[in-house]
């Protein structure tokens, strides 16, 4: 029998289709289609500079839009060959960890739910609420954050921002232990999710399967630890692996992190309280970034320099740079090529859940339908990324 | 000592001596770039995933690029991670205008399916010897290649066109529709 599942189904997290192919219960064959929220982003970057692409990338994974605009701006960075400075480094790891406790979050809510789990997913869902409204008070927007600048940020921080943020970090361990609580040990949790969709070592590599997926399945690789950004060689964290690779690992592996991701946040503030209430959150090179506006109503030149980056877009060097961030679902890449005008000449999004998603087939061929739920939802997917 | 990507170049040079490797140069290019022979991109992929120096594991990406006033215009980029040796090196082919084909390397690594399914939707690049060189993305029925630069951003056509300077004459049968003429006799 074939079964079409999706693309409107609760448990697909959007517009996933799969073709199943069942011999009774058991799936034979399974052909995820993928497409549904296609919007062209690729081909639209060519036609906006690099600044207006940000706001794109907050539509892709749109649980962490601050590690998308991330990702884009170091990529933009490598290509013009500049750094942000050392606050907004501690800023972006302030909000990309965030970030990652309140993707993960919604990833625990709608997984436990689509198990059967309801209780996990109204507890879940208010640290995340939590997280949007510092993103409100931080962006300006809860969702489409926009935050992130080549260069540095939009703005520094807002005041108080750092006490809301302390005291989120300071009640987050006591809620991750309530989810623990309800979870961890729950013989029906443990039931739908130990042994099932399994992803060996050999074959999430092969698949190219790369965050908690890839690190569930027993592979130490984190971009953080292997290749560092925004200085995240200073941070002290520790990487949680799995042993088997099943769906459960993929739940230890995952709320191990946001354990992490909180301590790496407090580290971030530490080290922003030491810097002071304000300071410099962007680079003082007005070739490639926007000068503070106060400026531009007293300075002629920064007035110049404004109204060149705002007309036109700053103008890189000939070249291509990839640069790849780890994202909570995995590593998010850009891939520019740049012919020396404002506009990229290509744009490639290396999206984590695309490539999570090719996984599937292996994860759940031979095993129950019931279980390629548990799958979908153990991978973490956003289909606003696969689709893009 | 750690390997470097001058060494994987060295290595592929020395393991295929009548095959052309050259080093992309440019001002920005900021990953090491080769360009290898198209014909021979599978035994070359093979070589980096199992050589156990280079041990190249995992494929990052796989696009296209299109540079269409250049001839040949396309340009098939391979992302290469290796996870042993933490590095990334980034291997090209060059594929000509008219017939844009490259052998897959998704037997080398599984992952590149979706990838280049995804450069054949967006570019109709053809990857010979692929399992499944189907549309992805876009919809089956979608007519022509839409990434690359011939093809424009497209639009929705308004209902509305009320204000648009090169707006569309109004329908036939409205121009017509002519005033009666009226004839006033003189008394």
């Amino acid at each position: 029998m074939t079964l079409n599942m999706g693309p409107q189904h609760p448990s697909t997290h959007g517009v996933l289709r799969v073709v199943l192919e069942l011999d009774g219960e058991t799936v034979l064959r399974a052909k995820p289609i993928i497409g549904y929220l296609h919007t062209g982003m690729e081909k639209q970057a060519e036609y906006k500079t690099y600044t207006q692409s940000i706001p794109q990338t907050d539509r892709m994974d749109y649980l962490s839009p601050m590690s998308n605009n991330l990702a884009l701006c170091l990529a933009a960075e490598r290509l013009l060959g500049i750094e942000a400075p050392p606050r907004a480094q501690a800023i972006r790891v302030l909000m990309t960890e965030l970030t990652r406790i309140s993707a993960h979050c919604v990833w625990l809510g709608t997984h436990a739910l689509d198990i059967g789990a309801m209780t996990v997913f109204f507890l879940s869902w208010r640290e995340r609420e939590k997280v949007l409204s510092l993103y409100d008070h931080i962006a300006g927007a809860r969702l489409t954050a926009s935050f992130v600048r080549v260069g540095g940020l939009a703005r520094d921080l807002p005041e108080g921002f750092l006490d809301r943020c302390q005291k989120f970090v300071d009640e987050l361990p006591g809620h991750v232990d309530e989810y623990e609580k309800l979870l961890t040990k729950n013989p029906i949790w443990l039931g739908r999710t130990q042994g099932v969709a399994l992803l060996t070592r050999e074959d999430a590599i092969a698949l190219g399967a790369t965050g908690p997926t890839l690190r569930a399945a027993g592979v130490n690789w984190d971009l953080r630890k292997a290749q560092p950004y925004c200085g995240y060689e200073t941070y002290e964290f520790d990487v949680p692996l799995g042993t088997k690779g099943d769906a459960y690992d993929r739940y230890t592996v995952r709320l191990q992190e946001i354990r992490q991701a909180n301590r790496i946040a407090r580290q971030a503030i530490q080290r922003l309280r030491e810097m002071g209430e304000k300071g410099e959150y962007r680079l003082r090179d007005y070739k490639y970034v926007l000068p503070p506006k106060e400026e531009v109503k007293h300075s002629m030149e920064a007035l110049i320099h404004h109204f060149k980056i705002v007309a036109h877009g700053f103008f890189p060097p000939v070249g291509e740079s990839y640069a790849a961030v780890e994202a909570p679902k995995g590593e998010l890449g850009f891939y520019f090529v740049s012919d020396g005008s404002p506009r990229p000449w290509r744009m490639k999004v290396r999206s984590p859940s695309f490539v999570n998603l090719q996984n599937l087939p292996t994860m759940i061929q031979g095993r129950l339908v019931a279980d390629v739920i548990t799958a979908i939802g153990s991978l973490d997917i956003v289909l606003g990324e696969i689709d893009r | 000592m750690p390997l470097t990507t001058e060494r994987v170049e060295e290595r592929l040079r020395e393991r295929f001596p009548d095959a052309s490797v050259r080093r992309q140069t440019g001002e920005a290019v900021r990953d090491h770039t080769v360009y290898v022979p198209a014909d021979r991109i599978a035994e070359i992929a093979t070589f980096l995933r199992d050589d156990p120096e280079l041990d190249f594991a995992m494929l990052s990406f796989v696009t296209a690029v299109d540079l269409l006033p250049r001839s040949p215009r396309f340009e098939v980029v391979y992302s290469l991670l290796s996870l042993s040796n933490n590095l990334r090196f980034t291997l090209k082919v060059v594929l000509n205008d008219e017939n844009p084909r490259v052998p897959t390397v998704t037997g080398v690594w599984p992952t590149a399916n979706w990838h280049e399914r995804e450069a054949y939707d967006f570019f109709g690049i053809e990857f010979t010897g692929h399992p499944d060189l189907t549309r992805i993305l876009l919809p089956d029925n979608w007519v022509g290649w839409p990434l690359r630069k011939d093809s424009p951003l497209g639009y929705q056509e308004v209902a509305f066109t009320h204000n648009t300077p090169n707006r569309v004459p109004p329908s036939p049968s409205l121009t017509k529709l002519k005033p009666k003429k009226v004839k006033y006799r003189a008394q």
